[in-house]
C-alpha cells in the first residue's frame, strides 16, 4: 500500500507536507480533506487522526499527525539530500530551533491574520472588530521581523545556504496572509529577495500548484448555516 | 568555556533540560535567569538569546534557544543512550509527533492554569475572574484526556516502553499546575502511574531537585515593587486572554 498523505492545501502545514513530498519524487496517495466543509470533523477521517486535523499520514498501519513529525518521518525513510534536515550538528539544530519556535508565533499570526482579514467574514460572515485586525495584523508584522532578524539575517534561507525543511515550512506561513491580501514583502526587500530563492529552490511550478487554493481563498463561497455552526468551534479554538 | 545552560527552574522547558543533562551526566555551567526578576530582558542575555526566553544553551560559538531543539542537540552531541530520542522510524515519530502536539495543547494549558490559579492573584494581587479560571481548568483537563487516550493509552510512557524526551517534557509541564493546587492526577490512576514511573525513571532525587523551585511558588510572599510588578503584569496580559 502507498504512502497516503491526508491533506487540506488551505491549510499551511499541509502546503510544506505537500511540496516536501513532490519535491522529492516521494510516491503518495493523495486524500484530500475539505476543511471548508467539514470533512476533518467525519468518523471516517477520525480513524485516520482521533485529532480530526491534517495534515495527517497513513503508512500501512501506521498513522501519524503533526507536519513537523510527518515532515521528518518522510526525510528519514525517503533519505532525501541532506541539505533538507542536514546531518552536522549545529545546522540541524537550526532547523529544529525554527520548527519549534514557528508554532506559538509566526504559525499563529499568519493563521489569524488570514481568518481575521478573509475567512472570517467572507466565508463564516462574521466581522471582526477593526481593533482586533489591527492588533493581528500588528503581531504578523512582529513576527515577521523576527524571522527576518533572528533566523534569516543575512543568509540565502533560514539555516544557511541551502533550503531547508525551515524554509518549507515558514514560506507557507508567510503565504497565508498572502492570500488573505496583506502586502507581507512590501516594504521588506530582504524578505522577498528570501522568498524569490526558496520558489526557485522548489520550483515554479510546484510552488504554484501548491498555493493554487489558498490564493483563491478569499473567493470562498459563503458557508451555509449548517457548515458554519459545525465549523465555528473548531475555528475559534483554531485561532485562540 | 563549556556548555553553559540559561535556565530557571520555574520554567516547565527548562526543568526538562536541566533533568535531561544531570540525568545523561552532561558537564555544564548553569546560569540561572531569573524570570520573576525580569532578568531575562538585560542585555547580556539577549546576547545568548535575542528572543529573550529561557531556556538557552551557549556552546562556545554556538548559541540556541528552544527547549526542543536544545535536547535534541544534546541527545546527539552527548550519545544520549537511544530510548531519549530513538533510531528507530516509527518510535521517532512517535516522539516528534508529541513534541510538535505539546506546543500549542498541553504547554499553553498548564501554563495558564498554574497562572491564573496561583501567580496572578497570590504573587500579583490580581484576582482572575472564576469563569475564567474555570474554562483553563477545563481545557487542561481535555488536554489531559488526550494526553491519556491518544498518547500514552496502554504504554509504560508516552510513545512505547521506555522513556523519552516526550516524557519529560510532559512530566514538566504537568509539575505546573501540580504546583498551584490543581490535583491533576488525582482521578486520574492512568496518568498517575505513568508519573510514578517517570519520577523513578529519572530517579527521585533528581526529580525533586528539579522542582524544588516551582513547588516552592505557592510559598512566595506577593510582590512589592511596582515597576517589576508592571512589567510582569504587561508582559504576561496573554494569559489572561
Amino acid at each position: 500500500m502507498v504512502l497516503e498523505l491526508y491533506l487540506d492545501l488551505l491549510s499551511q502545514p499541509c502546503r510544506a507536507i505537500y511540496i516536501f513530498a513532490k519535491k522529492n519524487g516521494i510516491p503518495f496517495q493523495m486524500h484530500t480533506v475539505e476543511l471548508r466543509k467539514g470533512e476533518h470533523l467525519s468518523d471516517a477521517f477520525a480513524q485516520v487522526n482521533p485529532m480530526k486535523k491534517v495534515p495527517a499520514m497513513k503508512d500501512n498501519d501506521f498513522t501519524l499527525s503533526e507536519s513537523v513529525a510527518i515532515l521528518l518521518y518522510l526525510m528519514h525513510k525517503y533519505k532525501v539530500p541532506d541539505h533538507w534536515y542536514p546531518q552536522e550538528l549545529q545546522a540541524r539544530a537550526r532547523v529544529d530551533e525554527y520548527l519549534a519556535w514557528q508554532h506559538t508565533t509566526l504559525r499563529r499570526s499568519c493563521l489569524r491574520a488570514l481568518w481575521h482579514k478573509v475567512m472570517l467574514p467572507v466565508f463564516l460572515g462574521e466581522q471582526v472588530p477593526s481593533e482586533m485586525l489591527a492588533t493581528t495584523l500588528a503581531e504578523l508584522d512582529m513576527n515577521l521581523q523576527v524571522l527576518e532578524d533572528k533566523f534569516l539575517q543575512d543568509k540565502a534561507f533560514l539555516v544557511g545556504s541551502h533550503i531547508s525543511l525551515a524554509d518549507l515550512v515558514a514560506i507557507t506561513e508567510v503565504m497565508h496572509p498572502v492570500g488573505g491580501g496583506c502586502p507581507v514583502f512590501e516594504g521588506r526587500p530582504k524578505l522577498a529577495a528570501w522568498y524569490h530563492r526558496v520558489e526557485a529552490a522548489v520550483g515554479k511550478d510546484l510552488f504554484r500548484e501548491a498555493h493554487e487554493v489558498i490564493l483563491n481563498a478569499k473567493d470562498s463561497p459563503p458557508a451555509n448555516l449548517i457548515i458554519k455552526q459545525k465549523l465555528m468551534p473548531g475555528v475559534l479554538a483554531m485561532i485562540q | 568555556m563549556g556548555l553553559e545552560l540559561y535556565l530557571d527552574l520555574m520554567s516547565q522547558p527548562c526543568r526538562a533540560v536541566y533533568i535531561f543533562a544531570k540525568k545523561n551526566d552532561i558537564p555544564f555551567q548553569l546560569r540561572t535567569i531569573e524570570l520573576l526578576k525580569g532578568q531575562h530582558y538585560t542585555d547580556d542575555f539577549a546576547q545568548v538569546n535575542p528572543l529573550r526566553k529561557v531556556p538557552a544553551l551557549k556552546d562556545g560559538d554556538f548559541n540556541l534557544a528552544e527547549s526542543v531543539a536544545i535536547l535534541l542537540y544534546l541527545s546527539r552531541k552527548y550519545k544520549a543512550p537511544d530510548h531519549w530520542y530513538p533510531q528507530d522510524l516509527q518510535a521517532r515519530a512517535r516522539v516528534d509527533e508529541y513534541l510538535s502536539w505539546q506546543h500549542t495543547a498541553l504547554r499553553n494549558c498548564c501554563t495558564r492554569a498554574m497562572w491564573q490559579k496561583m501567580m496572578f492573584p497570590k504573587y500579583l494581587g490580581h484576582s482572575v475572574p472564576p469563569e475564567m479560571l474555570a474554562a483553563t481548568l477545563a481545557e487542561l483537563d481535555r488536554c489531559l484526556q488526550m494526553l491519556e487516550d491518544k498518547f500514552l493509552r496502554d504504554q509504560a510512557y508516552l510513545t512505547g516502553s521506555c522513556i523519552s524526551v516526550a516524557d519529560l517534557v510532559a512530566i514538566t509541564e504537568l509539575m505546573h499546575p501540580v504546583s498551584a493546587g490543581c490535583k491533576i492526577f488525582e482521578s486520574r490512576p492512568k496518568l498517575e502511574a505513568w508519573r510514578q514511573r517517570v519520577e523513578a525513571a529519572v530517579g527521585e532525587k533528581l526529580f525533586q531537585e528539579a522542582h524544588a523551585v516551582v513547588l516552592k511558588a505557592k510559598d512566595m510572599p506577593p510582590l512589592m515593587d511596582p515597576t517589576l510588578k508592571k512589567n510582569l503584569m504587561l508582559s504576561l496580559q496573554y494569559l489572561l486572554h
